[in-house]
């Protein structure tokens, strides 16, 4: 059963969100990196660069696949999370502590749903 | 196994240099390394025995099945290599006049009326060294299109989410952005996503017909008329193509260029063995902006030449060569009534072996396929704890290559198998027993099969410390 905390947001492509003041803290959900599997390599963007949502921003790759990540907002990039490029196991390990990037000055947003709302996706990609 | 290094002996060696009768030239200091590199010194037969013992841990088509999904692993025929060892070929200069390479021109002029009546197109080059370089090149047939008509707000691509990954890579490295649109319940194309995907940025389609889930997309033709309605081309990715050719032709789907991989369709090696061959074929709209140098047909005689608009050159010279020499003596050996029969072959072939397996193994879509199907092991794993993964490693306890892995995305615990027409049918329901006997000791005995291959060379290796924490170089110590 997956890890799915009340208190974040989350999109369809399995992305978590954050919000506090205006900063949107992005990662991966627990029920993604179970189904990636171990990831040996993330690709981030640069602060400064801007995301848009529902376009891919970052790429993970596994030990099966690579896969894109998707940008459930759309905004500039203020931080990135440089600590996953020497150790990506961190998604693995923490999912909900490992976040990719924040980004600021959101314009727009994907339809982000509640932990009951993802919570249905999930079961929904189980079946 | 011992590595190269270890086997190293101080003075030891094959080079047996007579002493240098010339004067001694001395070089600048400053370009000379401060040491010796530090290279395996040891005897040919030992040298020789190394690499043969390394061959022998190998699995090739000669080995054994190889259903190797989207790969078309298929039997390459001996006929190809004494094609391609003629000295009249294998000796030839890439600068040798063109009045004394007559017939290597030839072979690149036949292979291309040949291949484009296959797909339908009316021009093609033989640049590309292999898909993915073919991409790229069809990528930049597309762009110097839309330039030439000053069309220069085209700046995306749009791929279906099962295509493959380098799809959207070589339409990133061409310079474009990449729209991905989903697929449909039956694998295709979503239409409706496709409708809204398109518009006055949209440069082209890129698109494998059949797709990677073994599925002829019925809307092919509505597909491509969204596209060129918008205003875009249509890139015809050829990976599949072994399931269709002589059949069916992309030039008739709407696809405006398209690449074929010699190495799967056209029988020629494939892998480490390779090399590859990526030509490309193009519409005449297109053909204009064809690489250059391009075999011409001009008084009875054959030269190169440069299309009007040429692009340049994507590659050294003409491609790789000796492998057109062998996909032509695969063409002439099959003929228009073998190729069509290869590919029916190929289609019969993938259905036969569903069929065995259907009813045990869960199919991703309950239909016919084309050359190819892809298992979803979800539930498998969801029951027993025994993932695509597991099955895979111990089909090599079998004597057998595994199916692709984890492939399409779309599809979860994905095998994805290509039986490929040239097995025959024993070896098809040996494969099948040998698929239904794991099924069965993934129920009775899931343990083991985390561990599998239990009878080859190396066991499971650690693939993530391998990608995490890879040793690229000898460590000679202190």
């Amino acid at each position: 059963m997956s890890n799915i905390p009340e208190n974040l947001k989350y999109s369809k492509s399995h992305e978590w969100v954050l919000e506090e003041d205006g900063v949107f803290t992005i990662g991966l959900t627990d029920y993604a990196q179970n189904a990636l599997g171990d990831i040996v390599f993330i690709n981030l963007p640069e602060e400064g660069d801007s995301v848009t949502a529902g376009e891919s921003f970052s790429d993970v790759e596994s030990v099966k696949a690579v896969s894109d990540v998707f940008s459930p907002v759309t905004g500039t990039v203020t931080a990135v999370n440089e600590a996953l490029l020497d150790d990506p196991a961190q998604v693995n390990e923490a999912p909900y502590e490992a976040w990719l990037i924040k980004v600021s000055e959101v314009s727009d947003t994907e339809e982000l749903l509640d932990a009951e709302g993802y919570e249905a996706v999930v079961a929904a990609e189980e079946a | 196994m011992k590595l190269l290094f270890e086997r190293s002996r101080a003075g030891r060696g094959s080079d047996l240099l007579p002493a240098c009768d010339v004067p001694v030239v001395t070089y600048d200091q400053g370009l000379l390394r401060a040491e010796a590199p530090r290279l395996p010194e040891m005897a040919e037969v030992d040298l020789s025995r190394h690499y043969t013992e390394l061959a022998k841990q190998t699995h090739g088509v000669n080995d054994g099945f190889y259903p190797l999904g989207s790969c078309t692993m298929k039997y390459n025929p001996r006929v190809n290599e004494e094609a391609a060892a003629q000295p009249g070929f294998t000796q030839l200069h890439p600068l040798q006049p063109v009045e004394t390479v007559q017939g290597a021109l030839e072979v690149i002029y036949t292979a291309e009326k040949m291949l484009c009546e296959i797909t339908g197109m009316d021009g093609m080059t033989f640049q590309p060294a292999a898909g993915a370089h073919g991409e790229y090149t069809g990528l930049l047939l597309i762009r110097k299109y839309h330039q030439s008509r000053g069309d220069t707000a085209r700046t995306k691509i749009i791929v279906p989410d099962s295509a493959h990954g380098t799809n959207p890579a070589s339409a990133t490295m061409a310079g474009f952005k990449v729209v991905s649109v989903p697929s449909n319940e039956q694998g295709g194309v979503d239409l409706d996503a496709l409708r809204k995907a398109v518009g006055p940025d949209t440069a082209g389609l890129m698109l494998t017909n059949p797709n990677t889930v073994g599925l002829f997309d019925p809307n092919i033709l509505e597909i491509t008329q969204i596209i060129h309605d918008a205003g875009g081309l249509c890139y015809y990715d050829g990976a599949n193509l072994n399931a269709i050719m002589g059949h069916v032709r992309p030039g008739d789907m709407g696809f405006d260029c398209v690449h074929l991989n010699l190495h799967k369709t056209f029988s020629t090696p494939h892998g480490g063995g390779g090399p590859g061959s990526g030509p490309v074929g193009c519409k005449a709209m297109l053909a204009q902006f064809l690489p250059s140098p391009h075999v011409e047909e001009k008084d009875g005689k054959f030269v190169f030449a440069a299309p009007e608009h040429t692009m340049g050159q994507v590659r050294s010279f003409y491609g790789n060569f000796l492998v057109v020499v062998k996909a032509l003596a695969y063409l002439i050996t099959l003929g228009k009534e073998g190729i069509p029969e290869a590919s029916a072959g190929a289609v019969l072939n993938a259905n036969y072996l569903m069929k065995q397996l259907a009813g045990a193994y869960d199919m991703s879509y309950d239909t016919q396929c084309m050359h190819e199907f892809v298992m979803t092991l979800q539930g498998l794993a969801h029951d027993t704890g025994v993932t695509a993964m597991d099955v895979a490693k111990r089909l090599l306890d079998f004597g057998m290559h595994p199916p692709t892995m984890y492939f399409p995305l779309i599809v979860h615990e994905a095998l994805m198998v290509e039986p490929t027409e040239t097995e025959s049918m024993e070896t098809l329901d040996e494969a099948a027993r040998v698929f239904l006997d794991i099924l069965a000791e993934a129920k009775t005995d899931a343990e083991s099969l985390h561990h599998a291959p239990h009878d080859c060379p190396i066991g499971r290796p650690d693939e993530v410390t391998a990608a995490r924490s890879p040793i690229l170089r000898y460590d000679f110590g202190a």
